[in-house]
């Protein structure tokens, strides 16, 4: 890629989505745009560039999407794994030791890092959880993300940022230029196509809820919406896990920061104080007479 | 501030590394091959190494071997960075005492969160 073309979809990218790319990313434009351009049937970036400059407003808007959906990486943030295993896991395996089942939800599941993040480090604490029935159930808008999930094969960029060597190592089969996570990790994550704004109920009860950078993209009446639902259907003592830029406070009572830990929530010891909340979908509609 | 030990024969490899780790608030000493990297070390045990496998004069393995048995030479953390990809020189070099592993080619992202996974650095607030 010339360094033009890379300094004309940066400023795009920055002007269109507010994507800010440093100097060096010229990899990920070109891991996803390489695929775009064949599929609109160009050689390459330079090609892509020379139509997006000629006003093809369409080829723009399949750019920008390509460039800012499902950026993720292997626990990504740290932190909120660090509260996974140090805080949450603990209190769950007390709290579960009669029933032994834990159910995991990754409402924003993308293409499997932060579902198969968790289930590693469920496969790490073995030992506690021999005789447990353990479901992670991750979920995404795209049915094409969730493909990728299902596979398990990053490339050597994907599976080097945020993933400790060790854990390559233990838990991934190199395939060509390809890495595979292993068998056993992806049998631990089931994936269901889902958008948030319907109805999930149907999901079941859950003890953890992993919901991350997914609701910036909301507007305040869906976050509060989506904060209710998501709360009927947590287990009373379960927790929520959002993302860094993310935060219930100001906006429902449904969910209460856990003490002193960044991101990390639980549902609200008064549920009966909770409004009825129907799914944000389906309000629309019956206010529209649908 | 701490030190960063950048082992690489391709100056252009050494420059791009020096330059990701300045950034990110380390001191660079620089050397061509694994017996300038001990010879350095002798002098002053850095608190990281960012390590080329293959180099004349003396390999990176061998050059962490070495290092591993000096007085203090437990210390550092040593990341490799190569372009041995294969599942048998990583094996090999966690066995033989590496901290991480990043293969080649790598950008700062990929640099910052290896040295965030030893300790190196600390988790942006």
């Amino acid at each position: 890629m010339t360094p033009p073309d890379y300094e004309y979809l940066r400023k795009l990218l920055k002007d269109q989505s507010g994507l800010d790319l440093s100097t060096d990313k010229q990899y990920l434009i070109e891991s996803r745009l390489l695929p775009l351009s064949r599929k609109a049937g160009l050689a390459g970036i330079p090609e892509l560039v020379q139509k997006m400059k000629a006003g093809s407003a369409s080829l723009v808007a399949q750019v920008v999407e390509a460039m800012t959906t499902n950026e993720t990486f292997f626990f990504r943030d740290k932190i909120p794994f660090d509260h996974f295993r140090q805080s949450i896991m603990p209190q769950i395996l007390k709290a579960r030791a009669a029933r032994k089942s834990i159910r995991i939800w990754c409402a924003a599941g993308s293409t499997g890092q932060e579902p198969y993040s968790l289930a590693m480090c469920l496969k790490e604490m073995d030992g506690q959880l021999a005789g447990w029935r353990v479901e992670i159930i991750a979920t995404d808008l795209s049915q094409e993300v969730l493909e990728k999930s299902k596979t398990g094969l990053y490339s050597q960029f994907e599976v080097q940022r945020g993933l400790p060597i060790q854990m390559l190592v233990k838990y991934f089969k190199q395939n060509g230029e390809f890495w595979q996570i292993n068998p056993d990790i992806r049998a631990m994550v089931h994936h269901r196509q889902l958008n948030l704004l319907h109805d999930f109920s149907q999901l079941g009860t859950f003890d953890v809820i992993f919901c991350r950078n997914v609701l910036i993209y909301f507007d305040q009446d869906t976050k509060i919406n989506i904060f209710s639902r998501l709360c009927k259907i947590m287990e009373p003592d379960g927790f929520l896990v959002l993302g860094a830029a993310e935060t219930v406070v100001g906006l429902t009572d449904a969910f209460k920061p856990y003490p002193d830990k960044r991101g990390l929530y639980q549902p609200n010891d008064s549920r009966m104080a909770r409004a009825p909340a129907a799914p944000f979908a389906s309000r629309i509609a019956a206010a529209a007479g649908m | 501030m701490k030190t960063c030990l950048v082992v690489d024969d391709s100056s252009v490899i050494r420059k791009i590394a020096s330059r990701i780790l300045e950034d990110m608030n380390f001191r660079i000493i620089e050397a061509e091959d694994g017996a300038q990297a001990l010879e350095a070390c002798k002098r002053e045990m850095p608190d990281a190494v960012l390590l080329d496998w293959n180099m004349p004069v003396m390999d990176g393995f061998e050059f962490m071997t070495h290092l591993r048995q000096l007085p203090g030479g437990d210390a550092p953390k040593v990341v490799f960075c190569t372009t041995e990809n294969g599942i048998d020189h990583i094996s090999k070099a966690l066995h033989g005492g590496a901290n991480e592993y990043i293969m080649k080619p790598f950008d700062k992202d990929i640099v910052a969160a290896k040295f965030l996974e030893v300790g190196l650095i600390a988790a942006p607030v």
